[in-house]
């Protein structure tokens, strides 16, 4: 029985198509998703989002979201979603830094810098945060732990 | 009347303009069909998220659902925040004088002149309402042409932020609607306080009541976690609307531009062939004249 994955972010549908199983980072751990599974909506936290296919397995970078399971569709809603290879670490490192200095004198700072500075923090940290992840994390597949 | 040469440049220098116009048109016609797609691919998100809320604030009864969170309280409104979208930069006709009018409206008469926080996105809302004396609590200016929810996320952390520590009692959101090439409507709809009774979900609705779900770790949170959402993504979205409106208004206005030169090259190279002829006439009438002249004499 196909299990059908949609991974949504406000730009763009990421992924609409029949996967096996998926393994997602839920709020309060990972939460792995077959088919038949009951009817389920949690909050997804920052992390890999795996799923298989036929024998492969894809990853994929999610920054926090939602997902819905229901009848054999699976609906994540991200902040943002990646493929994982994609992240440079070095770019996010160095954007962390800088919002980091940015955020060191607030006092100064207007509303409006203030605010884009948080976000890009928070942009970055996620980057980072997945990018890490992912380079310790392992597939399951002899050969693909990398 | 004016010289053939005078005639001339003046019909070179229409000609360069209309060649101008017409890029521009081009350009704006390509931006428009970019953003517009942009604006599609953001809706099953938003669709998405909307009714979630919808559905999981069904669950409770709504006495309580309030108490959830600070953004679904509704407070007696003394002062009104606006967010105001606008584009940066005119040449787009009628698209911001439309927009301004239409906020001006909405201060004067449908509020009833409450005391109104200006949050400007885009320098013509922001302009205006420097010159008209309001309150501007932060202006977003030169966001990229195409913006990702990423570039948008620091305007709804100032409204979500200056709404709960009550700098604001509602928020309202204003933008120019796209609803086809030729027509753009500037709309304000209320972001905050959240009322999830005003959303209509969509079609296939997972009825939450019905199913059993699994919420993890339970529905407030998922709701109280999914409300910013909201916001974001509803300004994200006015804003792309917005883009897809400016660049339709430019399109439209950029091809009248082109239109009208055209028409006045027509004009003026009539006028130049008519002076052409009559300073010919005029000096084969000498020429004659003089000849006539001539063998009167002799």
């Amino acid at each position: 029985m196909p299990l059908n994955l949609q991974v949504v972010t406000a730009e763009r549908i990421l992924i609409n198509e029949d996967v096996d199983s998926l393994v997602a980072p839920g709020s309060d751990g990972e939460l792995g998703i077959l088919p038949r599974h009951a009817p389920l909506l949690s909050g997804l936290k920052p992390g890999e989002l795996r799923y298989r296919r036929g024998g492969e397995e894809n990853f994929l970078a999610i920054g926090g979201g939602f997902i819905e399971v229901l009848n054999n569709k699976v609906i994540v809603l991200a902040d943002s979603a990646e493929r994982s290879e994609e992240i440079d670490l070095e770019r996010a490192e160095s954007a962390r830094r800088t919002a980091e200095q940015t955020l060191a004198n607030r006092g100064q700072l207007s509303v409006e810098q203030l605010a884009a500075a948080e976000a890009a923090l928070r942009r970055a940290m996620v980057r980072l945060d997945i990018g890490t992840r992912r380079r310790g994390s392992r597939t399951g597949i002899p050969g693909r732990d990398f | 009347m004016p010289s053939t040469l005078a005639l001339r440049r003046r019909i070179r220098s229409v000609k360069n303009t209309a060649q101008i116009t017409k890029a521009m048109e081009l350009v704006a016609a390509s931006r428009m069909r970019r953003a517009q797609q942009n604006v599609q691919s953001a809706r099953p998100f938003s669709q998405k998220v909307l009714e979630v809320i919808a559905d999981i604030a069904a669950l409770q009864k709504s006495e309580e659902i309030s108490s959830v969170s600070p953004l679904l309280q509704q407070r007696p409104i003394q002062r009104i925040g606006l967010v105001m979208v606008t584009a940066d930069r005119g040449l787009a006709g009628p698209l911001n004088t439309n927009a301004i009018r239409r906020a001006v409206r909405f201060i004067t008469e449908e509020i009833e002149n409450k005391p109104v926080q200006i949050v400007a996105v885009g320098r013509k809302g922001r302009d205006f309402m420097v010159r008209s004396g309001r309150e501007i609590v932060a202006e977003f200016i030169g966001l990229p042409p195409f913006p990702s929810l990423l570039d948008t996320l620091p305007i709804s952390k100032v409204v979500i932020d200056d709404y709960i520590n009550g700098k604001y009692d509602a928020v309202y959101l204003l933008y120019t609607n796209f609803v086809n090439t030729l027509t753009v409507r500037p709309r304000i709809i209320k972001l905050l306080p959240i009322d999830p009774n005003a959303i209509e979900p969509d079609q296939d609705t997972a009825d939450y009541k019905k199913t059993d779900f699994i919420f993890e770790p339970n529905p407030n949170e998922v709701l109280r976690a999914l409300l910013p959402r909201y916001v974001e993504v509803e300004i994200y979205q006015a804003i792309l609307e917005n883009i897809a409106s400016e660049q339709s208004s430019k399109m439209v206005a950029m091809r009248n531009a082109s239109d009208k030169a055209k028409e006045v090259v027509t004009d003026l190279t009539l006028t130049m062939n008519k002076v052409r002829q009559a300073s010919i006439t005029a000096e084969i009438l000498e020429i004659s004249n003089a000849a006539a002249a001539l063998e009167s004499q002799g």
